[in-house]
Parts: structure tokens; sequence; C-alpha cells
């Protein structure tokens, strides 16, 4: 079986996100820049579907700028064997998005495709429900198991009331979410080899896609500060305050 | 303008985050229909029957929409869309399930939780967990979108005597099953819709400590949440989680403890009114969003708590 992920270069989880001086989006000059966390998990999962022997190959494709390159180079450090950049500097709406990953999977044909539950920048949570429809495969989002049976696949998907459970027949769509696996970290030697591994560069305007935006970004704000409060002393204080300062209880 | 919302239900009753959407509706202007879908849904469809100012409510009564499976969900919406200028679900994971399927099948964007209604084209909604707040505009024929349920307050859910209209499932697609939801059983208030929560985090060391913080929820009529770190490391379920990547949720009254106040659990709760931290670590970031913050071991201020109240 082959399995293709998606992964998408974002901002660090960890670097605290800040509105650019024209209000136009978020300031990324010099940001320290990662693999969205969710990818991981995909990477992961399709490595240990490798090592189990239920996966053949494993291909990364990531649309982006010239530098989702690292991103791509990081997925083949961590066990994917070949990557696919298809370079824009433009941002594209999921809906694009998804229509270049069926491009390149309807010229690859993997029976499996695995993409992050949401990116975490945009928050969007879509790629992945809409690159199913346009497949016209079955979809199982937000998996945290995946269990390969032949033909079809049994999914645990969280959900706001507990664990769902469902069938999927194969070729399927799954978007993983953070509890699927632990991601490992690349070692110094697979790094290394990850530079020789293929990495195909595609150009957007060759696909011959309309990958136009559908919505304009009028403004970007910073949301309303919340400001500190004050450090009571005591319980009993604090049960004061909520009862006759805050009046909640 | 006619705007469809789709209604979350579960086991009959219309889920509180179904009333949030339709003030979103509202807000957006013009005739309201509400879709009621699922195997076995009538008295969710009376029960929307009965909310303030809606037009009409369509279902889908049908076995096939079992487990509401985004496939089949999907296609329905479809089937339907001609009908509308907008199409609302909440953002919640039963939405976020199905929304963008259904958009890609109508060749749409989908706009995203949004956190408010501008115009009837023009959206507020929060990107890089709530870090900013984008303002959009789409120009898309028909607008797919999925409301964060915080953002509006729940429509009145009686006084209405909207008409019902049965219309028919899409096929099956046969593509995926549905096999069964283990929901985590209690008795306690649902987090979403509690006026308090109380949320325990990798401080409180194991699973078997929360009863500590359910006591304080029985006296307060609370429900009990988590931050991600208490999921992953097994101490409650993942219908606990607060956050960027889990439930987003604004009580009256939060109360933080043992959490240090990651950027992503204040994601999922820094709209509630008045928050509480307890956190032995003074620097801890919680401390910068907190109304009431207490340095204390929360092994000795919870019990403590729990006899005062
Ligand atoms: C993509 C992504 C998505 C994420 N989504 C979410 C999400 O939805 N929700 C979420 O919560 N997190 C999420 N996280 C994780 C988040 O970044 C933090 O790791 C997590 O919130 C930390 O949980 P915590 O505060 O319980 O643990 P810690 O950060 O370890 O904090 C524990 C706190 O407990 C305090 N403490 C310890 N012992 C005691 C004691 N005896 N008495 C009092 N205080 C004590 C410590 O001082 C510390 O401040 C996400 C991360 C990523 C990368
Ligand atoms: N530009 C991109 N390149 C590669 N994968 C992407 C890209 N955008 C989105 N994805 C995939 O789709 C998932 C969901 O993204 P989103 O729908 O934007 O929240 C991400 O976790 C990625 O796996």
């Amino acid at each position: 079986m082959k399995v293709l992920v998606g992964v998408k270069r974002v901002l660090d989880p960890q670097v605290k996100a800040r509105v650019n001086a024209d209000k136009t989006g978020i300031d990324l000059t010099n940001a320290k820049m990662t693999m969205n966390p969710f990818c991981e998990n995909a990477v992961e999962e399709a490595i240990r579907l490798k090592e189990a022997g239920t996966a053949e190959e494993i291909i990364a494709l990531s649309i982006g700028p010239a530098k989702a390159e690292e991103t791509l180079r990081n997925a083949l450090a961590l066990g994917a064997d070949r990557a696919i950049l298809v370079h824009t500097e433009e941002t594209l709406e999921p809906l694009a998005i998804a229509k270049v990953f069926k491009a390149i999977i309807d010229a690859e044909q993997p029976q499996l495709v695995m993409v992050g539950k949401q990116a975490i920048d945009d928050d969007c949570n879509q790629t992945g429900q809409m690159l199913s429809a346009l497949l016209d495969w079955p979809q199982a989002t937000f998996a945290s198991k995946l269990e390969i049976n032949g033909d079809t696949a049994k999914v645990t998907r969280e959900v706001d009331a507990g664990l769902e459970t469902i069938n999927v027949n194969m070729p399927a769509v799954v978007t993983v979410d953070l509890r699927l696996n632990e991601p490992r970290y690349a070692s110094l030697p697979n790094v290394m080899k990850a530079k020789r591994k293929p990495l195909d560069k595609k150009d957007l305007a060759d696909l011959g896609l309309d990958t136009a935006n559908r919505m304009t970004t009028l403004e970007v704000m910073e949301p309303p500060a919340r400001a500190a409060g004050i450090i009571v002393e005591s319980v009993s204080e604090l049960v004061n305050k909520l009862k006759n300062e805050a009046k909640v209880i | 303008m006619t705007v469809l919302v789709i209604a979350e239900h579960e086991n009959g009753a219309l889920a509180g985050a179904t009333l949030h959407t339709i003030t979103a509706a509202q807000q957006i202007g013009g005739d309201l229909d509400v879709l009621v879908a699922g195997n076995g849904c009538d008295a969710a469809a009376q029960a929307a029957a009965a909310i303030a100012g809606i037009n009409r409510v369509r279902v889908a009564d049908d076995v096939s929409l079992e487990g509401q499976l985004a496939e089949n969900m999907a296609d329905l919406i479809v089937s339907l869309a001609s009908d509308y200028s907008h199409v609302l679900a909440p953002a919640t994971t039963f939405g976020k399930n199905f929304m963008p399927r259904a958009s890609a099948l109508l060749d749409v964007s989908q706009i995203s939780e949004i956190s408010a209604v501008i115009s009837a084209d023009t959206f507020e909604r929060p990107i890089y967990a709530g870090n900013a707040l984008a303002k959009v505009q789409s120009a898309d024929s028909i607008k797919l979108i999925t409301v964060r349920t915080t953002k509006f307050d729940a429509a009145n859910a009686e006084g209405g005597s909207a008409a019902i209209e049965t219309v028919a499932a899409a096929p099956d697609t046969g593509k995926s099953r549905f096999e069964g939801v283990a929901a985590s059983e209690s008795d306690r208030v649902e987090l979403t819709s509690a006026s308090i929560v109380i949320s325990g985090g990798r401080g409180m060391q194991s699973g078997d400590n929360f009863p500590m913080l359910e006591r304080v929820a029985d006296k307060l009529g609370a429900a009990v949440g988590a931050s991600r770190a208490a999921v992953d490391a097994g101490f409650v379920p993942n219908d606990y989680q607060v956050g960027q990547t889990g439930k987003v949720i604004a009580p009256d009254l939060y109360i933080a403890v043992g959490i240090s106040g990651a950027i992503q659990h204040l994601a999922g709760m820094k709209d509630s009114k008045t928050i509480v931290a307890i956190n032995k670590d003074s620097e801890a970031p919680i401390f910068q969003v907190a109304d009431y913050g207490l340095v204390a071991d929360l092994f000795d201020a919870v019990p403590e708590l729990e006899s005062e109240l």
C-alpha cells in the first residue's frame, strides 16, 4: 500500500502569534517555523504502517513556499520515502489545497491519505474532509486509533461525546488527532540521509488548477486583551470574592 | 435570503450548540429553516419546531443517517442547498465533520468557526489559537459556515411553532459504517453548557485525584474539564479536554487547578466571565488571565475550597 501524507509548514506552536503592522496577517519575519503538529502524527502513523508491513511507500506532500522544503526534509528524515513540493508563495484556502492534493493523488494513486485534523495557523479543520469529497472517497476525521484490515479501516474518532468508532472502505482519507501516536524524533544519521532522498518540486501554475481564493481577508486584529486580576491570599478570601464581588457562586 | 441551520441533536434532545448557531443565523438575517437529520429524530424535530423564529423544520429520518456519517450528511445538505444563501452548523466535532465535505461538493470555501457576523458576507473568525481575529469576506454564492457557539447567546427554545416537513435522505453511499460511541457516563452537567467549570491539569498528578475536583463540582453544580496534558496522561477521558483542539467554553466561572495556561489551553477558556487559577507557581502564565489567582499547593487549596463552600 502506498500512503500519502500532507505536511504543512506553520509557525511554531510555542511562539505567540503577533499581528503585523499593516494588519493584513501575522508577522512571520524571522519567526520559528515547524511542521504542523498534527502532520507529525500523520507522518508517524505512516511510518508505523510501513514498519508493520502494511505500507510499502510513504510520500510526503507540501504545498507552500520554497522554504517548505525544510518541512519535507524533516518528513524524509523521520521516514518518508520521497517528497513532493508544490510551490506557491500565495496562501491558499483549504478548498484550493484539496484540489492540489487531488491532482497529485490522481497521479500517485495512494490507497491511504493522512492529513492533520487542523492546521494550527488558520485553524480551519477542512482540508481532509474537502479532499475526500473531491476524490469521492470516505473520510475518517479526528482519528485517535487506526486499524487497517485489508480493504477497510476501523477508526476511532475523538468526538465531543467521547470516542466514536467507524469503519471505512479503502481508499480513504484520514485526518489525525494528536493522541493517535507519539511522534518520534529524527536521528542525526537519518537527517543526513534525508538530504539524498527524492524531493520533486512542481510549480503550482503548471498544475493548471483553479486555486483562486474565495475569501478576502479585510483585516487581522489583535483580540481584546484580558487584564490580569488580583492575587488572593487565602481560600476564604477567594470564596468571599466569588460570592460578593464577582457574584458567580 | 434564506438560511439553513443544521441541528445537532442526540437521543431526541437538541444540543445546546444548535440554539447558539440559530442566534448566529438570526444575525445574518432572512428566513430561517432548520434541518434535523438522523435515525429516529422525531423528538428533536419537535423541539426544533418550538424554537422562536423558525420558518420551517425539515426532517430527514432514515437508517442511513444513523451516527450522522459525513458522506451521507454532506450529500443530504447538497441536495437541499439550492434553496439557501447560507448553511450553518455548530463548530463542534459534529459540524466540523461534514460541513467541509458539503462545501467541497458545492465548490465553495467554508468559513470556519465564526466568532461574529459583520454582514451577510463578512464574518470574524479566530486564527492562531485565538491570538488573532481575521475579518473575512466571502465571494461564494452560497456560504457554508461553522459557528463558534460561545460567541453567540442561546436562542429562545420556546415560543415557536414552525411547520415540520419531511425530506428524503440522500442514497446511502455505503462508503462508511457507524459502529458506535463510547461516551463517558456522568450525571454532571455537560462541559459546554455548564455555567461553572472546574478543570484539572498535569498538576493533579493522577486520575485518582480528580474526585477532589468532582466534590467541588458537586457543591457548585459545575462540570469538570481538563488540560490536554491531563488527558494525554490518561487522568480523564478525551471529552474533558478544553482548548484549541478540545472544547471551547465560556462559563460564568472557570477554575483552573494545576494548569499552567499554555496558549492552546487559553484558546478554549479565555472568554469565561470570571477566571480563577490555583497554581503553586506564581510565574505560571495562567495568572496573566485570571481574575483571581491563588498561589498555593492544590492538594491543600482544593479540599479547603470544598469545605468553605
Ligand atoms: C497543536 C497543539 C494543540 C494543543 N491543544 C491543547 C488543548 O486543546 N488544550 C490544552 O489544554 N492544551 C493543548 N495543548 C498543550 C499545551 O501546549 C500544554 O502543553 C498543556 O495545556 C499543558 O497542560 P497543563 O497546564 O496541565 O500542564 P503543565 O504545563 O505541565 O502545567 C502544570 C501546572 O501545574 C502546576 N502544579 C503542579 N503541581 C501543583 C500543585 N501541587 N499545586 C498547584 N499547582 C501545581 C505547575 O506549577 C504547572 O503550572 C496543545 C499543544 C499543541 C502543540
Ligand atoms: N499547504 C499545505 N500543504 C500540505 N498539507 C496541508 C496544507 N494545508 C493543509 N494541509 C493538510 O491539511 C490539514 C488540515 O489543514 P486545515 O484544513 O487548513 O486546518 C493539515 O494538518 C495538513 O495535513
